[in-house]
């Protein structure tokens, strides 16, 4: 019974530091990241102000932490607000709603993995909360779950704006979650594995999905078949990450809350923390897919060539932090690829909504299905006979040639409908 | 009016992938963040920036250098080269103000003062500076050039009562203007 | 499963159930069947069958029921909340589920009261000897894991490869179908 109160109590110490210390405050740094770094490309200052107020206490001088409290206040600032709850909304709906978004998108955080085991007197624990074997799925799954959220608040707010917001996003993220699903499964095929932590694992061996320079710790370049793979990889990861920023409603197909055409999408008639709620999940599931994108393409926590192996090794007498260590690295490239959707945000204009469902469908769709073939070309070819590969490979080109050739008439303009 | 039927343009293959724009965006956006920590953003200079994008940052520096001589800041009352109160107390101003921001208690001179004859001047003159809207009516319909809008921006207070500024505040942004017509000077 | 889990995701599976019938309000019930989906993809994660209850998750509960959500409120039924109680539907309904009742308590009644063997070392490691030596599958196996994203691949793929296939023809059919009679354009 004592082990099993260990077991229990490890859990939930996992659970509150891995979601509530570490990932729960990348929202506020991310949206304080946000702000500064698109003040720095619009040539202003940003938010630079608020901080330790010591000259309340009579000291001389304030602490400004370059603002870094600013998103702090704001939050202070949106729990004291009215909250206020227009009269015709659905309530029970209308209540749920908020919370529908961010819960999935922090559900979503137990699978991902943190870093490599830390062992503490001589209890070695995995720093992730579950390690399951349908890793990718089970966020896929999970996420799809805020749908919810957003097609509840856009229906129980009973006013047009956030109902077609909520359209609009429930459209939107089913299309690209076929996409987001498609994608991966070339990555998937070459590592054989659902469970993020072992996929994570082989790339510090054999090199990052994306960068595969070292093999069992020697630096060097990739075999015949590794460097072929690259090509479906790269296709891959630039259909996910494309289809993460549609998924969680980021910039360039932000339409659900396209401020020009519906004040403020599916979160208009809402106030107070209830819109923060909602604005607390964006965030959430753009720190997810930004985890998901550096785990399944930009090799997690690992270090890469060749360091790994050194690093775990690191500790202080018993204790084996390298882990730690582990869990640094991968918040670093975790924030550096946040940046990543913040410049995306501020450079690239928003999409139509047609050309978005269009991108979609026409051509990420057949584009990741494409890529699925190849992959599997490229990884059964040691098995293959030249001929079933010759034919594999006409066959891949003429299922290419026939899709941009649908692609293509498409396009043309569509004909009046008999009357 | 004729229907003008406008031509899209034809998209090559190029501006269709869509590619290129977006990494030519990119190194836009990348060289303005370059450039602004670097503090030489376009503009930087002219506009006296703090070294971070084009901002002055404000508490710490002020704008009044490059303030225009047409800055239409606080109104306030003048006094001439005599020391003498513009103000005849005509109330014009307060009829034209649309916010109604003008109160004035006109009030006579009396008949021992040496500009008796002017005959009034205001015993009462507040402005409120929360109605007040800077739209410079007052100092366009004053007969007497009294009134004008000064370059004072920095109106702030802790109470209601702070922002209403009496005849003593007034007089003190407004201070002496000299230059003006003098027609009460000549006598009679 | 500790049996208390499946407790759990029993009732939640089993109220969601009896909530769909209950509520007047469409929107209401849709999520009442969502609640029923999570409750089975929980029983289905109880069962060590991760595959299975995901993908509930994931088809049903993720893109099936958010589309019908999304027809429900783009029809915005109000009728249905007035709709009287018919007797008609009210009995149709209720004998099918008696007979579904009783074929079940046939089909148990007759099966061998048999407990599912416990997934430990033993039992996986008799599974891994009947597969391929040194595979993927029989090393996670004999590690003591249940790779059951792995067997289902190979069960699928090797045992039910043609219907799968012809499963597959016919979705593809059905999808042509759809955009052929929806894009009906003059010549």
């Amino acid at each position: 019974m004592p082990d099993l109160l260990l077991q229990l109590a490890i859990i939930l110490f996992k659970i509150v530091t891995l979601t509530f210390i570490v990932v729960l405050p990348l929202v506020p740094i991310s949206v304080y990241f946000e702000r500064r770094f698109s003040a720095i490309i619009q040539d202003r200052v940003g938010p630079n102000r608020v901080g330790i107020p010591l000259s309340l206490l009579g000291f001389k001088k304030d602490f400004h932490f370059f603002g870094l409290i600013q998103p702090m206040a704001d939050g202070i600032k949106l729990f004291l607000k009215e909250d206020f709850t227009p009269q015709y909304v659905r309530k029970a709906f209308y209540w749920l709603a908020p919370a529908l978004t961010v819960v999935p998108a922090l559900i979503t955080v137990c699978v991902v993995p943190f870093g490599s085991p830390i062992t503490i007197f001589g209890h070695t624990e995995k720093l992730v909360i579950a390690d399951i074997d349908v890793g990718p799925l089970f966020v896929f799954a999970i996420a799809s779950l805020s749908v919810y959220g957003i097609t509840l608040a856009g229906w129980s707010s009973n006013s047009k704006f956030p109902f077609i917001g909520g359209v609009r996003s429930t459209a939107q993220m089913i299309s690209y979650e076929i996409c987001l699903g498609l994608s991966i499964i070339p990555v998937l095929l070459y590592f054989g594995e659902l469970n993020l932590g072992k996929i994570v694992e082989h790339q510090a061996q054999h090199g990052w999905l994306l960068l595969p320079l070292w093999q069992n710790g020697q630096i060097g370049l990739p075999d015949m078949q590794t460097a072929l793979f690259w090509i479906p990889a790269v296709i891959a990861f630039l259909i996910f990450t494309i289809s993460i920023f549609a998924e969680t409603n980021r910039m360039p197909f932000d339409l659900p809350e396209c401020e020009t055409e519906l004040v403020g999408g599916y979160h208009t008639e809402y106030s107070s923390m209830k819109f923060a709620l909602f604005f607390m999940g964006e965030y959430a599931a753009m720190v997810i897919g930004s985890a998901m994108v550096v785990t399944l393409f930009l090799g997690g926590w690992s270090a890469g060539f060749g360091l790994d192996p050194l690093i775990a090794k690191l500790g202080i007498g018993g204790f084996q932090i390298g882990g730690l260590i582990h869990l640094g690295i991968f918040l670093t490239k975790l924030v550096g690829f946040i940046l990543f959707f913040i410049l995306v945000r501020w450079t690239v204009p928003r999409f139509r909504y047609d050309q978005l469902m269009k991108l979609g469908w026409v051509i990420f769709f057949e584009a990741a299905l494409i890529n699925v073939f190849l992959a599997a070309l490229i990884l059964a070819a040691p098995d293959l006979t030249a001929v079933i590969l010759g034919t594999g490979a006409v066959l891949l080109i003429a299922v290419t040639a026939a899709v941009i050739w649908v692609a293509k008439t498409s396009e043309a303009p569509v004909k009046p409908l008999r009357a | 009016m004729a229907v003008v039927k406008i031509q899209r343009p034809k998209l090559g293959f190029g501006e269709k992938i869509y590619f290129a724009a977006l990494i030519k965006g990119f190194i836009l956006t990348m060289t303005h963040a370059v450039k602004s920590l670097l503090g030489k953003s376009m503009g930087a200079k002219s506009l006296e920036s703090s070294g971070l994008g084009v901002t002055m940052q404000f508490p710490e520096q002020r704008w009044d250098a490059q303030m225009p001589d047409y800055y239409r800041g606080a109104p306030a009352l003048v006094t001439d080269e005599q020391g003498r109160e513009r103000c005849v107390s005509c109330q014009l101003c307060e009829f034209i103000c649309p916010p109604k921001a003008i109160k004035i208690v006109p009030g006579e001179i009396p008949s021992d003062d040496p500009w008796a004859k002017v005959e009034k001047r205001p015993k009462e003159f507040d402005i409120d500076m929360i109605r007040c809207i800077y739209c410079g009516m007052c100092e366009e319909v004053c007969p007497e050039q009294a009134i004008f809008l000064r370059k004072d921006y920095l109106i702030t207070g802790l109470k209601r009562a702070d922002m209403v500024h009496d005849k003593k505040k007034l007089y003190e942004i407004g201070g002496v203007r000299t230059g003006l017509v003098n027609k009460w000077n000549e006598l009679k | 499963m500790p049996s208390y889990l499946f407790w759990l995701f029993a009732t939640v599976m089993l109220s969601g159930g009896a909530a769909v019938i209950a509520f007047r309000n469409p929107v209401s019930c849709a999520l009442a069947v969502v609640a029923c989906f999570v409750g089975l993809a929980g029983l289905f994660i109880g069962l060590s069958a991760f595959f299975v209850g995901i993908i509930q998750i994931l088809v049903y509960t993720g893109a099936v029921m958010v589309l019908f959500l999304f027809i429900i409120m783009l029809l915005d039924l109000k009728d249905e909340e007035k709709r009287a109680k018919a007797l008609a539907p009210l009995a149709a309904g209720l004998s099918l589920v008696i007979l579904f009742a009783v074929q079940l308590i046939g089909v148990l009644s007759r099966t061998a009261n048999k407990s599912a063997p416990e997934l430990d070392a033993a039992t996986l490691a008799t599974a891994a000897a009947n597969l391929k030596e040194g595979g993927k599958i029989a090393t996670a196996l004999g590690e003591g894991r249940l790779p059951d994203t792995h067997l289902i691949g190979q069960t699928l793929f090797t045992g039910y490869n043609l219907p799968l296939q012809i499963l597959g023809v016919l979705l593809l059919v059905a999808t042509v179908g759809v955009v052929a009679l929806s894009k009906k354009t003059a010549d």
